[in-house]
């Protein structure tokens, strides 16, 4: 096989039958998922046996579940399925050519001033874009505090009994028909544990984990805050993220021990052929704050709902996401909140924009036991429509077992108002720039407790949107 | 021979698009440069329509006659180059911009008006809304506000005239700014506008205004009256008192039907 040191192309078709074990290069399984690959994975990780059988139940578990028929359309999934690759080697992940990313990413790319290293990063190409050095200082400041952040692999392997404490106890296997599929597969994430009373000043950025893990496709997260601890943990990107995988569908599990602070924020660009399903959830204990920070801008479809289960007295939970939706695309996003104890408050706030035939839909739940008195719970969703052509629709749910509880739900519906465009075009402002201010102020309330850098690309990326979207 | 107007409208008739019949029947009106002029007029004259359509707004349609600017026709120029060309309109009814604050509007409006190589330089521009505002006599944490949104009519009149302050038009237009002010909001307008006009003597003004009262803090070289879509008269600051004194009603019976 031809080989170039950094970057090599990847004719796939040359490693669709059967496995190609090559201890320099790659490895991956067959295409479609069954019996032989769950224990290919298994194997190749060097994983313990509970690990396996665990695994290998989930399998059963995805095979029995039918897939879902709410939401967006999965009817083309099944077939995507038995194509992919569940499980290649993660250097093996990247390789591919930069001819063959798509022209439009590499556009954005230039207009987000994205630097050449980090562009070929970000499309799978070459050589990895590091912060070796960031992360390594880091990592000593981390150590001295007994802070864990490893990946999962390394999570399993050198932490064994913490791991199998909590693992799989936020999501079960049989969550759902995409969570029982990663418990079988799940291959690369982060494994976080932030003893008692830490608190973390510096952000936990995924980025800093130097392996291709981070964009695997079953990625597997677990995070442990012990009493007391806080933490904010940042992962994704607004820039276009290319890949030839078809098929995301990660798990995030958050265990939040009393007294505790935590801040998970994401943002996803995934290119237009994504499959993007995500289930993502916290247990919150006695007077401890979860805070889901969630923006999907990317991928086809993307299903996911950033989750807080309030299990303890006083404890707080929140929701902020950001969903845009150009055309051929679905964000069918939103968040759940569930009370399950006395004194818990809630809220999420859901801003979506839907541009050409794009289609953003808020799908929440709001629900609160009986016994769990005097909740309260807050839940705003807006939507923006940018053509006639764009959608938005709305899926509350709200179950209220407890009288003595206070939920408030409000929704609104708008268009980039004729009057708003004259008034700034009087100004000076070209419709186009117009449009942006407009949409970025839409977005405003949220985007301002983004991180600097995204919220920075964030403003750009609605620029870029925005041209050509009017008429 | 050189135009020596800098803003000459010439006959301009114009209607709400897909409806029938003129609003503006043949307005004719010419500013030099630095002149103040105001036109009044009952209600539904078309004054605010003038307004509007000389600005560019969507909604209206020029069926005849012409507007130039320092000697260039505007027409066919959309809203945003005419901004661009030195035009400004102080909004009757601001609309609200949510989540957008005063200063990142101004910023981004500034930043409209330069080059595509050059950059606005923030520190300057922080210190120019400053004393802008000032000025106004406007508190700083206003411009974290955001645009009109929340704000009182006195509020959204004084953030016209602030956004005057700030983009320097060369033309300015103003759409019943008095409106809706009581009597301090109306004096600190009124002194924001003469200050304008004495760091820019050429600054040219169009004052619609409804009522007298404006005119005594503002000294207008030329006064008109505006009904049913035509200016009928124009003459000098005792034009206006003339109007307030007898009302609109001898120019309403003479010009109707015509």
């Amino acid at each position: 096989m031809p080989n170039n040191e950094l970057v090599q192309d990847l004719g796939l078709d040359d490693y669709k039958y059967g496995f190609v074990d090559d201890e320099a290069h790659v490895f991956r399984t067959t295409p479609g998922l069954n019996e032989n690959v769950v224990r290919e994975i298994s194997k190749h990780k060097e994983e313990p046996e509970w690990m396996l059988n665990f695994r290998l139940k989930a399998l059963r578990i995805y095979e029995a579940k039918p897939m879902p028929e709410w939401g967006g359309d999965l009817s083309a999934l099944q077939g995507t399925l038995d194509d992919i690759y569940f499980y290649v080697k993660p250097q093996d992940q990247m390789e591919r050519s930069w001819d063959d990313v798509p022209e439009n990413i590499k556009t954005t790319f230039e207009r987000l001033g994205i630097p050449e290293a980090e562009q070929k990063a970000l499309a799978g190409v070459g050589a990895q874009y590091e912060s070796e050095m960031v992360y390594h200082s880091l990592k000593e400041e981390w150590a001295s505090q007994g802070v864990i952040f490893d990946s999962i692999e390394d999570g399993l392997k050198n932490h064994p009994e913490i791991f199998r404490e909590h693992f799989a106890t936020v999501v079960p296997a049989a969550d759902n028909k995409f969570a029982a599929m990663n418990s079988a597969v799940w291959s690369g994430g982060s494994f976080v544990y932030v003893p008692k009373g830490v608190h973390l000043q510096t952000p936990l950025q995924a980025y800093f984990r130097v392996n291709q893990e981070r964009m695997g496709q079953f990625e597997r997260t677990l995070i442990i805050l012990e009493e007391g601890a806080q933490a904010h943990y940042i992962e994704g990107c607004t820039a276009p993220v290319y890949s030839t995988d078809s098929f995301h569908s990660g798990v995030i599990e958050i265990v939040l021990k009393r007294d505790s602070r935590f801040r998970y924020t994401t943002i996803q660009n995934w290119s237009n052929n994504m499959y993007n399903l995500v289930t993502q959830r916290a247990l919150v204990a006695e007077n401890a704050t979860m805070e889901w920070l969630d923006g999907n801008l990317g991928s086809k479809l993307t299903m996911k709902y950033p989750s807080c289960y309030l299990q303890g007295e006083g404890a707080h939970g929140s929701i902020m996401s950001i969903a845009y939706a150009a055309d051929g695309q679905h964000q069918d996003t939103g968040g759940k909140v569930v009370h399950a104890a006395p004194n818990t408050t809630s809220s999420i706030i859901s801003k979506s924009i839907s541009k050409g035939d794009g289609r953003s839909t808020y799908r929440g739940l709001c629900k609160v036991y009986d016994g769990a008195v005097n909740s309260r719970s807050n839940v705003e969703c807006d939507a923006l429509l940018i053509n006639d052509t764009s959608r938005t629709d709305t899926y509350p749910y709200i179950e209220v077992d407890e009288k003595r509880a206070t939920v408030g739900h409000e929704a609104t519906v708008s268009k980039v108002g004729d009057e708003q465009l004259f008034y700034l075009k009087s100004r000076g402002l070209t419709e186009e720039e117009a449009m942006a201010l407009i949409v970025r102020g839409f977005i405003e309330p949220i985007a301002k407790e983004l991180p600097l850098e995204y919220a920075v690309e964030l403003n750009r990326l609605i620029e870029l949107e925005m041209e050509g979207s009017v008429g | 021979m050189t135009n020596t107007y800098i803003f000459d409208v010439n006959n301009l008739c114009a209607k709400v698009i897909q409806e029938d019949v003129d609003i503006l029947k043949g307005v004719s009106l010419q500013l030099r440069a630095g002149e103040i002029h105001a036109i009044m007029g009952p209600n539904g004259s078309g004054k605010s329509t003038l307004a509007k359509v000389l600005v560019g707004h969507p909604a209206y349609e020029v069926t005849s006659g012409d507007v130039t600017c320092r000697g260039t026709s505007i027409l066919d120029m959309e809203p945003d180059e005419r901004a661009l060309a030195g035009l400004f309109l102080a909004f009757q009814y601001p609309v609200e911009i949510p989540g957008v604050s005063i200063a990142n509007f101004l910023r981004t409006a500034l930043q409209a008006r330069l080059g595509p190589d050059e950059e606005l330089d923030l520190f300057d521009f922080q210190d120019e809304l400053m004393d802008r505002m000032k000025m106004l006599d406007m508190e700083p944490s206003f411009a974290e506000r955001s645009v009109n949104d929340g704000f009182s009519g006195g509020e959204k009149k004084r953030n016209e005239i602030l956004q005057m302050a700030v983009l320097r038009p060369t033309v300015a237009l103003m759409d019943e700014t008095d409106s809706g002010l009581d009597i301090d909001a109306l004096q600190i307008v009124a002194h924001g506008i003469n200050t304008l006009r004495q760091e820019d003597p050429e600054m040219t003004i169009l004052l619609i205004t409804h009522y007298q009262r404006l005119l005594d803090h503002i000294q207008p070289d030329v006064v008109h009256v505006m009904v049913d879509g035509r200016l009928v008269r124009s003459g000098g600051p005792e034009l206006a008192l003339e109007l307030e004194d007898q009302g609109y009603a001898e120019w309403k019976c003479r010009h109707s039907g015509t």
